[in-house]
C-alpha cells in the first residue's frame, strides 16, 4: 500500500525500531533560541555530554531582543542574562549562533528558510512549537520541550511514536483579498483547537498549490493552532525555485541529486489518511478571530456569535469567558471593533511579502488617529530587503513605527506589549489572554486586514478603503 | 528523574477548557535560566483573582489538578511543566491533552492522565463537595481511584516503564550509538550542514 509524505519522511528517519518501544528518528536540523534552551544547555553540562552535531545546529535570538536600540545593551537585565547564556553556551559548545545586530539574526522560523537550510524531506526541530512552520518545504518539522532539546543536543535524535496523518484539501481559487491567513484561520475555526492533535496535517489541493512559498509558511505555521505538531506541503517547484541559490542550497551535482530525490516526496495516489478534511478556497473571506483561542474566529462581516447557541457545553462557557475577557457583546458585527494598536510581524507574516501586501494598502493612506501600529520585520534580512523596496518609508509615511526584527509583540517578552485593556488586530497566530501583555486583547488577522484596520481604526478589509479619503 | 509509581493527594478541580501555555506560565516568567522557581508564575494572570480555586485556602497543598479538555495547548515551554511541578503537583487528570505538552510532561515525571468528561466531572463535584478528598493516581494497576470510583486509564507500556523506573531517556538513547553512528554515516551528502558558515546568495 502507498505512503503520505509523512510516512515516508518518517521512514527515512528511523535509526532504530524495537517492538513496543518508540522509533528513534534522526534529526536532520535543530534550531535553537534563548528561551527554551538554557536548562538544556546545563543538562549537558552536569552529565559531562557534548553537543553531538554542532554542524546540525543553528542559534538564533528572537524572543527576547529589543525592537529598538538594539545596539545599546538591552535594557531588561533578566532578558540581557538569558541571551547572555545563549551566546556563552553556544560559544562553549561550539555552536553556530546569529546574534541580535548580526545580518541573519531574526525569528528562528524566518531565518531557516531564508538561509536555504530548511530542505524538502528533512527532520527539523526547535524548541518551539511553531516549528511547524518549516513544514511547507515538505520537511517534517516540529517544536519540542526543553528535555527534548537536551535529548538532540546530545544524541541528535529523539524516541517517537509514529504521528497519525491528516489530509486538509483546500480546492478552488482564493478571491481577491483572501490570503493564506486566512485559510489558515478558517481551517482551524472548523476543526477546532483540539482537532489537529496527534496528526501530522498535510494541507493538498489547488488553492495551496497556488500559493507562494510564503503563504505555505503561514499555513504550516498555525497548524499547531490547530493541535497538530507538524503541518506539511509537499515540495514542488514553487519549493525548489525558492530553495535554489540561497548560502545552504545545494549546488552543482549535488542540487541536481537533492531535487531528484525531492521529487519523490508525495503522497501515493494509494496513500490513506487517518482523517480527511476539505475547504472550498472560493467561499472564503478575510477571517478574524473574536475569542481567546485561534478557533474561536469568524468571516470579518460575520457579528460577534452568540455562546447561548452553542451546543458543546465548555466550548459555550469558553465562549463566555472569551466575550467577557474581549469585551465584546454578542451580536455585535466585527467590523465595528476598534482597536488601539496594529501589530505587522511574526514568524506567521513577517516576511518579505507580508510587508509588501500591507505597504501596497498602506500607500498613500494614514494610520487613524490614536492607533499605534508596528512593524516587526521578521528577520534583519527581511528588513534590509524592505528598506531596499522603499516599504519602510511607506510605513513611516502612513505613520507606522519601524522596528528591528524579532519576535516582538507576539508573545511580549521584551518591551512590546499591549496594556491591560488594550486591543490589538495583530498578524500573529495566538490571541490567548494575556498573550501580547497582561489584559492585552488580541484579534489574529492577514497583514491585509491588518492594513486596513489601521487605517480605519476598526477592523476593515482592504476593499473598505474605498471610501477612506487618500 | 525520579520515579513514578503511585500517588495519592487532594485535588484542585480547574473548570476551564482550552488551558494554554501561556495562561500556565506567562511568557514573563520564562526568562529565568533555572529549572526551578517557577512556581510564582503558575496561572499567574487568574491567581490575581482572589475567587481563582487556587486561592482558596483549601486548595493548599493540593497535588493533583483535574482541568477540562484542550489542557496544555499553545507554546512548547517545558516550563509549564516545571511551574506545575514548582509549585507541588504530581498528576494532571484532563479529558484531552496538548501533545507537546503531555510529552514533555511524561519526560519529567508529572503524570498527565486522560479520562472521559464524565469521569471529570465526578472527580469536579467530590472535590468541590468535599475538598478533603483524596484521589489516587496508580500507574502499576493504571487507575484512578477516589472514594468508591475506580478507573483504568491508558498509558503505553514504555513510557509506563521509563516512569516507573525513574530513568533518563537519554541515556537510553545513548544504549544505541552505534546504530546512531551507522545511520550517519549513510545520510545523503545533499543535506545542509549549519557549519561551516555558507555566505551570499538571496534574501
Ligand atoms: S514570532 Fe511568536 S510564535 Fe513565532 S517564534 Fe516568535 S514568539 Fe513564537
Amino acid at each position: 500500500m502507498g505512503r503520505t509524505l509523512a510516512e515516508k519522511i518518517w521512514d527515512a528517519h528511523v535509526v532504530r525500531r524495537a517492538e513496543n518501544e518508540p522509533d528513534l528518528i534522526y534529526i536532520d536540523l535543530h534550531l535553537v533560541h534563548e528561551v527554551t534552551s538554557p536548562q538544556a544547555f546545563d543538562g549537558l553540562r552536569a552529565a559531562g555530554r557534548p553537543v553531538r552535531r554542532p554542524d546540525l545546529t543553528l542559534a538564533t535570538e528572537d524572543h527576547n531582543t529589543p525592537t529598538l536600540d538594539i545596539d545599546k545593551p538591552i535594557a531588561d537585565p533578566v532578558s540581557r542574562t538569558q541571551i547572555e547564556a545563549l551566546r556563552r553556551n553556544a560559544a562553549e559548545f561550539g555552536v553556530r549562533i546569529h546574534s541580535l545586530g548580526d545580518i541573519d539574526q531574526g525569528i528562528v522560523h524566518v531565518v531557516g528558510p531564508q538561509l536555504g537550510i530548511t530542505q524538502p524531506g528533512m527532520t527539523i526541530v526547535c524548541g518551539d512549537s511553531h516549528t511547524s512552520t518549516h513544514g511547507a518545504f515538505g520537511a517534517l518539522a516540529f517544536g519540542i520541550g526543553t528535555s527534548q532539546v537536551e535529548h538532540v543536543l546530545a544524541t541528535q535524535t529523539l524516541p517517537l511514536d509514529p504521528p497519525k496523518t491528516m489530509s486538509v484539501t483546500v480546492d478552488g481559487t482564493l478571491p481577491p483579498g483572501v490570503t493564506a491567513k486566512d485559510i489558515i484561520l478558517a481551517v482551524i475555526a472548523q476543526i477546532g483547537t483540539g482537532g489537529g492533535q496527534g496528526y501530522v496535517i498535510e494541507y493538498r489541493g489547488e488553492a495551496i498549490r497556488a500559493l507562494s512559498m510564503e503563504g505555505r509558511l503561514t499555513v504550516c505555521n498555525m497548524s499547531i493552532e490547530a493541535g497538530a505538531r507538524a503541518g506539511l506541503v509537499a515540495p514542488d517547484d514553487v519549493t525548489f525555485d525558492y530553495v535554489k541559490g540561497r548560502p545552504h542550497a545545494p549546488a552543482g551535482a549535488e542540487w541536481d541529486a537533492a531535487v531528484a530525490a525531492w521529487r519523490e516526496l508525495y503522497t501515493d495516489d494509494d496513500a490513506t489518511f487517518d482523517k480527511e478534511v476539505t475547504l472550498d478556497a472560493s467561499a472564503l473571506t478575510p477571517f478574524v478571530t473574536w475569542g481567546t483561542n485561534p478557533g474561536q474566529g469568524a468571516p470579518l462581516g460575520a457579528n460577534v456569535p452568540d455562546p447561548a447557541t452553542i451546543a458543546d457545553e465548555s466550548e459555550r462557557t469558553a465562549a463566555e469567558r472569551a466575550l467577557e475577557y474581549m469585551g465584546l457583546t454578542a451580536g455585535q458585527s466585527l467590523r465595528d471593533i476598534t482597536v488601539d494598536t496594529v501589530f505587522l510581524g511574526s514568524c506567521t507574516n513577517g516576511r518579505i511579502e507580508d510587508l509588501r501586501a500591507a505597504a501596497e494598502v498602506l500607500r498613500g493612506h494614514q494610520v487613524a488617529e490614536g492607533v499605534r501600529m508596528l512593524v516587526v520585520p521578521g528577520s534583519a534580512r527581511v528588513r534590509l530587503q524592505a528598506e531596499s523596496e522603499g516599504l519602510d518609508t511607506v510605513f513611516k509615511e502612513a505613520g507606522a513605527e519601524w522596528r528591528f526584527a524579532g519576535c516582538s509583540m507576539c508573545l511580549g517578552m521584551n518591551p512590546d506589549t499591549l496594556a491591560p485593556g488594550e486591543r490589538s488586530a495583530s498578524t500573529s497566530n495566538r490571541n490567548f489572554e494575556g498573550r501580547q501583555g497582561t489584559g492585552g486583547r488580541t484579534h489574529l488577522v492577514s497583514p491585509l486586514v491588518a492594513a486596513a484596520t489601521a487605517v480605519t481604526g476598526h477592523l476593515s478589509a482592504p476593499a473598505d478603503l474605498a471610501d477612506v479619503e487618500q | 528523574m525520579e520515579a513514578f509509581i503511585t500517588h495519592t493527594g487532594r485535588m484542585v478541580p480547574l473548570r476551564r477548557s482550552n488551558v494554554d501555555t501561556d495562561q500556565i506560565i506567562p511568557a514573563v516568567y520564562l526568562k529565568r535560566i533555572t529549572r526551578d522557581g517557577f512556581e510564582d508564575g503558575l496561572f499567574s494572570a487568574w491567581r490575581n483573582d482572589p475567587e481563582f480555586v487556587l486561592n482558596a485556602p483549601e486548595r493548599a497543598g493540593a497535588t493533583v489538578l483535574v482541568a477540562g479538555p484542550d489542557f496544555g495547548t499553545g507554546s512548547s515551554r517545558e516550563h509549564a511543566v516545571w511551574a506545575l511541578q514548582n509549585y507541588g503537583f504530581k498528576a494532571v487528570i484532563s479529558p484531552r491533552f496538548a501533545d507537546i505538552f503531555r510529552g514533555n510532561s511524561l519526560k519529567g515525571g508529572l503524570l498527565t492522565v486522560e479520562l472521559s468528561q464524565d469521569i471529570v466531572d465526578k472527580l469536579w463535584e467530590a472535590t468541590e463537595k468535599d475538598p478533603q478528598i483524596e484521589v489516587t493516581v496508580d500507574l502499576q494497576t493504571r487507575t484512578v481511584s477516589c472514594a468508591d470510583l475506580v478507573v483504568p486509564f491508558d498509558i503505553d507500556d514504555y513510557t509506563r516503564w521509563r516512569l516507573l523506573e525513574g530513568l533518563d531517556d537519554i541515556g537510553l538513547t545513548l544504549r544505541h550509538e552505534g546504530d546512531i553512528g551507522t545511520f550517519e554515516s549513510n545520510r545523503p551528502l545533499h543535506l545542509p550542514k549549519a557549519l561551516p558558515i555558507a555566505v551570499g546568495g538571496t534574501t
